[in-house]
């Protein structure tokens, strides 16, 4: 259990997805002007994340990596080379899927995430969140709990750069540097105090 | 036809950084080398020039509403090549790229300029302007690379430029370079730049300040 939590921990402070690993960039720039904008983007990623993780996982052990296949007669076959194309595919599917899901069951959440979900399709934190998981070696259970945590680090980003910038917007900032680049200064500043966290040891 | 425009506009006029917010993440992550960061740039300018290519030869045949999944095909289909002949030829750079070769995948660069150019053009033009949004990119990263890895280390693609005063030279190294923040300062500090020197970049206000008003007596 406490490896799980350290591992959660981590996934949101210290491994932070948008602060440390850049990942996410053109979203976390782009839809970050207002909070609720922000927020309902964050809870779409954490959902779709905390799925397509655990699902790809579960595709790399059973039928790409090196001797996956030995359950179907195939000890030798390496499928690995394929891990790329899958794992967009599973992605691009599972958002579909889920955005069918939600407008049947749950209309309320979809007109909340509604515009924001075939974004995610294309938002590197959910592919990088995939590709760390192979290069980790992380098992199913682990593979969830890394999912939903680097889902929730970058919602915390998000969330926390859009208040930011709401407040900014009335500062006066010279002509050069107004929006995309005092905006990328912030996120500097942002991932400075992130970097703090990087002493904890777990 | 305009080869030289749509090969040299992306770099500075309409850069694809700076300007269109595109390919931000891998901006960041791998600049901290400069062998790197080369490696980089040639990757991704292979695959955007080929993917315009193949997307724009495919145009005419490709139903509208499943052409993103044709695009992500093509577009994955090239990544794992790069990928592979990496790993064949350059481990140890494909080693520290880690995930990075995967997100150009993702990257927004790639699929921006599908969508946006090589849906409407033929082949040829298509793939000039994949080569010169590679350009553009690497302008930018090469740029960043240098400044991190000469700063940060005091060595350009290994070999050094400034002795290190830890080793007996006079260069106190800035540390900070290396990590990723300075990725977003300097990234902040060349949007400045760029658009100091083309004015027409700016982006509007939102809320004007009302200027002072002095109260007559």
């Amino acid at each position: 259990m406490e490896h799980y939590l350290s591992l959660f921990v981590r996934a949101i402070f210290i491994e932070n997805m948008a602060l440390s690993f850049f990942l996410g960039m053109c979203t976390f720039l782009a839809i970050s002007k207002k909070v609720d904008a922000a927020l309902g983007l964050g809870i779409a990623v954490v959902v779709v994340l905390g799925i397509t993780v655990p699902v790809n996982n579960l595709l790399y052990t059973y039928l790409l990596a090196d001797g996956a296949l030995a359950w179907a007669g195939f000890p030798e076959v390496d499928l690995s080379f394929l891990g790329l194309i899958t794992y967009i595919g599973v992605i691009a599917a599972l958002v579909q899927i889920l955005e069918m899901v939600l407008d049947k069951y749950v209309p309320a959440l979809y007109n909340a995430l509604g515009v924001f979900l075939p974004l995610i399709t294309v938002n590197c934190a959910i592919m990088g969140a995939s590709l760390f998981m192979v290069e980790r070696d992380y098992d199913l259970a682990e593979s969830a709990v890394f999912g939903i945590g680097s889902g929730v680090g970058w919602a915390l980003a998000i969330t926390a750069l859009a208040g930011i910038r709401e407040k900014m917007k009335y500062s006066d900032v010279p002509d050069g540097l107004r929006g995309l680049g005092i905006t990328f200064i912030t996120v500097g500043l942002m991932s400075l105090g992130f970097m703090s966290f990087g002493g904890i040891d777990l | 036809m305009k080869v030289k425009e749509l090969l040299l506009k992306p770099i500075l006029e309409n850069n694809p950084i700076a300007l269109q917010i595109l390919g931000i993440c891998s901006a960041l992550a791998v600049t901290s080398s400069l062998k790197v960061t080369l490696v980089m740039c040639v990757a991704l300018t292979v695959v955007c020039a080929f993917s315009n290519l193949f997307v724009s030869l495919v145009r005419n045949h490709a139903p509208g509403n499943i052409r993103i999944i044709i695009q992500m095909t093509i577009i994955a289909s090239l990544v794992i090549v790069v990928d592979q002949v990496l790993k064949a030829v350059a481990y140890d750079v494909s080693k520290q790229l880690s995930v990075f070769v995967g997100l150009i995948i993702t990257n927004c660069i790639v699929m921006g300029r599908a969508e946006a150019f090589a849906m409407k053009n033929p082949p040829l033009p298509s793939f000039l302007d994949g080569i010169g949004n590679g350009f553009g990119y690497s302008a930018l990263l090469i740029a960043l690379g240098t400044i991190r890895e000469l700063f940060g280390s005091g060595k350009l693609l290994g070999y050094e430029i400034l002795p290190l005063a830890t080793e007996g030279g006079w260069y106190v190294s800035n540390g900070m370079l290396l990590l990723p923040p300075s990725a977003f300062f300097l990234i902040g500090l060349i949007i400045w730049g760029i658009r100091a020197y083309k004015p027409d970049q700016v982006e509007e206000e939102e809320f004007k300040i009302c200027p002072n008003t002095i109260k007559e007596a």
